[in-house]
């Protein structure tokens, strides 16, 4: 029975990184590659790493699959974070279907106001 | 016991179509940034292997492997996003 629902839960999450890698190579822009891949890829993790635990369900292995998706939440998040503020402040372009552009808005309306802080 | 024979392959296949459509992202992304993303998401894929590899062995210090590599992973692109903020890397 364990067996079973931690094999239903592996299927799930490697089709949700199916899914996340599909967004990674069609979508036009480096901003919607990284909300797509990181949102369906960190899930998809989450939920193999559950299905190991419950597969298994011994005590070492709740404990650090545990301690590895809160560990992985925390990181993918941070780091789609970083990289989305790195690729905007070095340049990199919107694609041309995109409507609105908030941060660079932002950023304007800071410099306009006050210095912008170094 | 057939099904778990016949599904672990297909779904160890799977992450491999999921490491080749990284693979090809980090061949041509336009940009720096895109590269960056997909080394992002191949290590979080590497995690997704370890994980089933550890369900199908039953051998619990694997899941050390996929700890140590999703924190090196971050600190990587962490490295990485610092590294680009300021470089006209478009042109």
């Amino acid at each position: 029975m364990n067996e079973t629902i931690g094999l239903i839960l592996i299927t799930i999450g490697v089709l949700f990184d199916l899914l996340g890698c599909v967004g990674l190579v069609r979508l036009p822009d480096v901003y919607n590659r990284i909300q797509a891949s990181t949102k369906c890829v960190v899930l998809g993790t989450t939920l193999s790493l559950l299905g190991a635990m419950v597969w298994l369900g011994t005590t070492p292995v709740i404990i650090k699959g545990l301690l590895c998706i809160l560990f992985l939440l925390i990181t993918s998040s941070t780091a789609a974070h970083a990289l989305a503020r790195a690729a905007h402040r070095s340049g990199v372009p919107l694609a041309d279907e995109s409507v609105v552009d908030r941060y660079a808005d932002d950023l304007q309306a800071g410099e306009n106001n006050e210095e912008p802080a170094s | 016991m057939t099904t778990i024979e016949f599904l672990v392959p297909v779904l160890i296949f799977g992450l491999l179509i999921c490491c080749a459509m990284c693979l090809y992202r980090i061949a041509n992304g336009p940009t720096a940034a895109d590269r960056m993303v997909a080394i992002d998401i191949l290590g979080t894929v590497v995690v997704g292997f370890v994980a089933i590899i550890t369900a199908v062995t039953g051998k619990a210090y694997l899941l050390d492997v996929a700890l140590v590599w999703a924190l090196v992973s971050f600190v990587g692109t962490l490295a990485l996003a610092k590294y680009l903020v300021g470089k006209r890397l478009n042109e």
